[in-house]
């Protein structure tokens, strides 16, 4: 007995040291396999309040350009609405549409890690819940992914963890939407046949089997195409629309009948069981 | 004289990882350079201190950081590494003079000051990019990450070594 406690005495720098390093493991795996920690996330109230103080900040220094983006959107979407003949009142009856849509602010953004989250000042006291796709006017930009009550975590698409379904516009071929961590505006379609042609400059655009974002969602343009290892899947370098390294206003596109679909996919599987 | 140390001690700590997320995480410089220079904090730290208690400041300063960053645990795992691994590197560096009950930082020569700052760096950034890459599939992006960020940091630890340099401690 004398002898371990001695032994812990002695060595007790190296067993702290390997304790905390196991715990920090511990987390870093967890994170790589799966999901953020639900606690230890920059939506905390330390770290959003922080963020949202320096947002304030710095969010002088380029309202210039951001309201020249606003504007080129409204301009679209006036051209949109103009041209639209016979508009139906019913549509713009919010408790009839699929999808309703909050605004909100990046305060924390980052894209040269391998797996990258951005923060926004939007949380629970808006009605913001994990899982809801956040846009911006020029493309998608993530899923949210952990809430707290004034702000929350978007895991970005530039996350290794990220897989998005995405399609070629203008066709029903689709695939996954991943990233390879390795450049902040190539993202990765994979899983499209073989025999499907492409051209490089094709349009990719969200698909309609997410239940989290609407379909034709502009993602960004064919830039390169390769053959994956198995020679049977094209292996598809995309080049976001988005300016990942310059965003500032988010829309959060939230499914309400979203968890209808969950509900019946779920039972359809246990009924096959 | 203890209190006085605490207190600059709180308030480094408070500043760099204030530093460390609000300016330097948001550099970028060529789209992924990141300087950590929070490292100072380890190299500032005084030498003659409980080990154990070093140890777990340095936990609590890396995890800090992950808070902010979304990164889980990986500065804290690679800031712990370097704490404990601080004594080795000083007696490799300084010799046997580091035994000396009168040791300084301040009064090593330069080179060895820049020889402890630059190896604390290195193997701080390498176990970092090992966890935060997690595969040897990526062997060339972790080298190539690793090299030029230490080479920002170091460079940017040194400026900072100078401006606010230890005097009496």
């Amino acid at each position: 007995m004398q002898q371990i406690i001695n032994f812990i005495l002695q060595y007790k720098n190296f067993l702290l040291y390997i304790f905390l390093l196991i715990v920090s493991l511990g987390f870093t795996i967890q994170s790589h396999s799966y999901h953020q920690s639900r606690f230890f996330n920059s939506s905390n109230w330390v770290a959003g309040n922080i963020y949202n103080t320096s947002h304030g900040i710095s969010s002088y220094f380029d309202l210039k350009k951001e309201n020249t983006k606003l504007v080129e959107e409204n301009k679209r979407l006036h051209h949109l609405l103009f041209n639209k003949n016979e508009g139906n009142p019913t549509e713009l009856d919010s408790l009839q549409t699929t999808y309703t849509i909050a605004t909100g602010q990046v305060i924390k953004n980052s894209y040269a890690n391998p797996r990258n989250y951005i923060t926004i000042n939007k949380g629970k006291n808006d009605s913001i819940k994990p899982d809801m796709g956040v846009i911006t006017s020029k493309g998608i930009l993530g899923i949210v992914e952990n809430t707290s009550n004034r702000f929350a975590t978007v895991q970005s698409i530039l996350n290794e963890n990220s897989n998005i379904n995405a399609k070629i516009k203008n066709t029903d071929h689709f695939g996954s939407l991943v990233w390879n961590a390795k450049t902040y505006n190539v993202v990765q379609l994979v899983d499209i046949p073989r025999l499907v042609p492409l051209r490089v400059g094709d349009t990719i655009v969200t698909g309609a089997m997410s239940s989290i974002f609407p379909e034709n969602i502009p993602i960004g343009v064919i830039r390169q195409v390769d053959l994956d290892n198995s020679k049977s899947f094209h292996h598809i370098d995309v080049t976001l629309f988005n300016d990942m390294t310059n965003v500032k206003n988010v829309y959060i596109v939230n499914n309400t009948k979203r968890q209808e679909i969950l509900q019946l996919q779920e039972d359809t599987e246990n009924n096959d069981q | 004289m203890i209190n006085n140390l605490y207190i600059i001690n709180i308030i480094r700590f408070a500043l760099l990882v204030l530093v460390q997320v609000l300016v330097f995480n948001r550099l970028n410089f060529f789209g992924f350079i990141n300087p950590m220079v929070y490292v100072l904090f380890l190299y500032w730290y005084p030498i003659k201190q409980n080990r154990a208690v070093f140890i777990g400041l340095s936990f609590l300063l890396g995890l800090s950081i992950d808070f902010f960053l979304d990164t889980m645990a990986v500065n804290a795992a690679s800031s712990i590494t370097i704490a404990y691994l601080r004594p080795v590197i000083m007696r490799f560096v300084f010799g046997v003079n580091y035994e000396f009950q009168g040791f300084k930082l301040g009064n090593a020569t330069q080179i060895q000051q820049f020889t402890f700052l630059a190896l604390l760096i290195v193997i701080h950034h390498l176990v970092f990019f090992t966890l935060e890459i997690f595969s040897f599939a990526n062997l060339l992006l972790l080298l190539k990450k690793t090299l030029s960020i230490s080479l920002a940091t170091l460079v940017l630890c040194l400026l900072f070594g100078s401006l606010f340099s230890i005097r009496k401690e």
